[in-house]
């Protein structure tokens, strides 16, 4: 069974639904929500780069690039807020982060 | 089926069952370890793409840096074991799942392009193709990046950084500022009197 371009699709199709399911499933848990949002992002890079290979335009790897810097850049703020919140109130748990609530 | 295809049903398979393990995983630690194991199967599915530079950028952004800062952050934070209530909330998760699946499933077998690989235009390498692409068509958007990892970089520094009172912090200006006047006495005690504050 030759790989095509549909295989790939599906691959990344698959790994989009399972970091959904990831965030609906660990919604208490901030990491774990940061790093299904790692997999989304995975996800996408994947049909990126396989439309990239299959049309023969680099320019998708071009916006890979650009996703895995704000990909980098989003988990290290967020991080970063969640070691300053951790600081503060000693604990990460999310239904515990509602202060902004109107 | 050949080699490549061989390839591609490895790392597939490998990335697949690694990302629902990340979900599901019952420990943080372990999670970010399958997290781990995910990018390098996406890497490997990127090289046989023909994405050699982006497959090493993952390897040295996502496997160097990115999951190193996640094994960091859960391994100093006590976060409390996730489990507990995890299977209360499966149905909702996986109906989710399923709804998304099934708007993937749509455009999935609305038809497609290409079956086989196209090669780049120009007949020359990934890596050069892409820096051509970079520093011309994109070039305003790679700066734009750049200054956002700026952006990022100095505000995780700033929201982590912890300022506690009675630190002893070096002062460059003081230490340009200051004399010979004051900062050497030269004293003249006398037999067994010693040196004290007060003769200041």
């Amino acid at each position: 069974m030759t790989v095509t371009l549909a295989h790939y699709l599906m691959l990344g199709g698959a790994i989009f639904t399972v970091g959904i399911v990831g965030i609906v499933l660990n919604r208490r848990n901030v990491i774990m929500i940061l790093m299904a949002i790692e997999l989304l992002l995975l996800a996408v890079n994947l049909n990126f780069v396989a439309f990239s290979a299959y049309l023969g335009d680099p320019a998708g790897q071009v916006f890979t690039l650009f996703v895995l810097t704000v990909a980098a850049a989003e988990a290290a703020v967020g991080l970063a807020i969640l070691v300053v919140f951790f600081r503060l109130r000693g604990t990460i748990a999310v239904e515990d982060i509602q202060d902004l609530k109107g | 089926m050949t080699a490549p295809d061989l390839f591609f049903w490895l790392c597939a398979a490998v990335l697949m069952m690694s990302s629902v393990f990340v979900v599901s995983a019952r420990s943080l630690v372990h999670a970010v370890f399958f997290l781990i194991l995910a990018f390098l199967n996406a890497a490997g599915l990127f090289i046989l793409l023909g994405a050699e530079f982006l497959g090493m950028m993952m390897l040295i952004v996502y496997v160097g840096a990115v999951a190193v800062l996640f094994l960091f952050v859960v391994m100093t934070l006590d976060t409390g074991q996730p489990g507990g209530t995890l299977r209360a909330r499966l149905p909702a998760a996986l109906a989710a799942g399923a709804i998304l699946l099934l708007e993937l499933a749509f455009v999935a077998f609305a038809g497609g392009p290409a079956e086989t690989p196209e090669p780049l235009p120009g007949g020359v390498s990934n890596t050069r193709a892409l820096g051509r692409l970079i520093y011309t068509d994109y070039a305003a958007l790679f700066e734009l990046a750049g200054a956002i990892l700026l952006v990022a970089m100095i505000g995780a520094i700033v929201l982590a950084h912890r300022y506690r009172p009675g630190v002893r912090r070096q002062d460059p200006v003081r230490q340009f500022v200051r004399h010979q006047g004051e900062s050497i006495r030269l004293e003249d005690p006398a037999v067994g009197a010693g040196v004290s504050e007060q003769g200041r």
